[in-house]
């Protein structure tokens, strides 16, 4: 069954076409990645599909309900929770205040403080510490968190690894089939694509804002990947 | 035991420029919006609360009890209807607007209650002290005002780090956009800061108006203590307001020993070398 469904989306980033007329749908609890180089539009696609850019055209369903027009906050309560690219922490804020702030619109589900403690246990310990200590991985985890914390059925991840120790990446991945074994859905945006590949059921290249490859990662061999990656003609190789 | 007296004189005053200065803190850590009508809606308060008194016969701390919450509402409604339409342009906007409501609200007093200088009655209480020794006397008002002071300051920081809603407000304060991200709306959230601004200020205008005599024009000249306790304490720290309050308040005491005309001057003293020499304020709030 699909949950999120994407038509014609047309997205404007000042004067550039970020998005262009594209589609794509993500069932329920399936992982879509979206891969492309820098500037391919993925970031712009998880703002609209956020509710932070208003798209030019096009329409986005979260199961039947068009919430193409929703703002960000109504979005959280119908279901959707951003996993922002570079963290964006509330800084002031300590570990644990800044986790609560998820719980603001309580949907209802299996996603509570003790349970994020549980995926991160490291984080119990330094609840009261203030978020702009933690180390960037730390502060990606804290981010997951908060957006866990709102029991989204969707949950969109920009550039998880953006900025990250190799390891830390491989550390913070490893906890998203945790994530997604419970039912929720993952729509994640990358530019390191042998970790989007390693997690996600499906796969959609983006460039210049249009879909230009889809499949399953098994079906999709690394020559054209690499080629709808960097949009290398075929009839050139 | 004149400097005494004066310090101490001083320490209650604070208590009443904290109050002033309190709201116009919270609106500048939140949304950063610099009030400038802060002053003119303390003034607002003080004549309503007259009007009421004397239209109707309720007693006082009636019509303080039904100011304060009014004033709440009236500051939800103007941050909704009024100040979040200029948000979106930009500081200078919201100066603007809050300069011309300052100017539109001074000139509705003085169409209403014509220039005179007003009083509001308090009673005994408003007069009366109590001796600590032969050379300090402590107003009952002064005291009722301090306390006051603290304990709003209490309240507004136990729901800032208690509440959901107080925790979405320190969030909105450090990144709007991602506050929207996690469920808070930001025009509510704004809403209510503005609305507890708005009843603080009356607070103040009422206590005000109770301890001195007023008129629509003083407005401009309670926003200025109120910038200098928030910039001495320090921007975005509710103590540090407390502290700013209080510095202000004890500084100006300790002038008017010296000389009464130097009440004021030596309080700008104060506020121009915190400003040179420790411009983050003397207890840096988060949200500066």
């Amino acid at each position: 069954m699909t949950l999120l469904s994407i038509r014609d989306l047309t997205v404007h980033h000042g004067q550039l076409r970020a998005v262009d007329r594209l589609s794509l749908r993500v069932g329920e609890g399936e992982v879509l990645a979206v891969i492309g180089a820098n500037g391919a539009g993925k970031s712009s696609l998880l703002r609209a599909v956020a509710g932070l850019t208003p798209p030019s055209s096009g329409s986005i369903h979260l199961r039947d309900r068009d919430i193409t027009r929703l703002p960000a906050h109504e979005r959280v309560c119908a279901g959707v929770a951003l996993v922002p690219e570079g963290r964006r922490l509330f800084r002031s804020l300590t570990v644990q205040d800044n986790l609560l702030t998820g719980t603001y619109r309580k949907r209802p589900g299996p996603w509570t403080l003790a349970r994020v403690y549980e995926l991160f246990p490291w984080m119990a310990d330094r609840r009261r510490q203030n978020a702009a200590q933690l180390s960037g991985g730390e502060q990606q985890a804290v981010a997951i968190g908060r957006a866990l914390l709102s029991n989204p059925d969707l949950l969109l991840l920009d550039e998880l690894s953006l900025g990250l120790a190799p390891v830390v990446v491989r550390r913070i991945y490893e906890v998203l089939p945790g994530i997604v074994s419970g039912g929720t859905a993952a729509l994640i945006v990358e530019q390191d694509v042998a970790q989007a590949m390693r997690v996600a059921g499906r796969v959609h290249c983006l460039l210049e804002g249009r879909s230009v490859l889809e499949g399953r990662p098994q079906d999709l061999n690394a020559a054209r990947v690499e080629h709808a990656y960097f949009g290398i003609g075929e009839e050139r190789h | 035991m004149e400097i005494l007296n004066a310090v101490i004189q001083g320490l209650l005053i604070g208590g009443l420029y904290a109050l002033f200065a309190a709201g116009l803190s919270l609106m500048f850590g939140v949304m950063r919006i610099v009030n400038l009508a802060h002053g003119d809606l303390a003034v607002v308060a003080a004549f309503l609360a007259l009007a009421l008194v004397s239209g109707t016969g309720l007693p006082l701390w009636l019509v303080v009890l039904v100011t304060v919450p009014m004033f709440a509402l009236l500051g939800y409604l103007t941050q909704r209807v009024l100040l979040q339409r200029s948000l979106s342009s930009g500081p200078l906007a919201t100066l603007l607007v809050t300069f011309g409501l300052s100017i539109v609200l001074q000139n509705v007093l003085l169409e209403a209650f014509s220039a005179d200088t007003r009083t509001l009655d308090g009673g005994s209480f408003a007069t009366g002290s109590f001796r600590l020794n032969a050379a300090v006397s402590i107003g009952y008002l002064s005291l009722a005002t301090f306390l006051l002071a603290v304990l709003v300051l209490i309240g507004i920081q136990l729901f800032l780090s208690r509440t959901g809603l107080g925790r979405m407000l320190r969030a909105s304060a450090d990144d709007r956009e991602t506050a929207g991200l996690v469920g808070g709306n930001p025009r509510h959230i704004y809403g209510i800061a503005t609305a507890i601004a708005f009843a603080t200020v009356a607070i103040a205008g009422l206590m005000f108006a109770m301890r001195s005599s007023f008129d629509p024009s003083i407005g401009p000249s309670r926003l200025i203590f109120a910038f200098e306790a928030v910039v001495i304490g320090g921007l975005g720290s509710l103590w540090g307001t407390l502290l700013g309050g209080v510095v202000l308040g004890v500084t100006q005491s300790l002038g008017a020993q010296i000389d009464p005309a130097l009440t004021l001057l030596a309080g700008h003293l104060v506020f121009l070398a915190v400003l040179a020499f420790r411009p983050q304020g003397l207890i840096p709030g988060r949200t500066a």
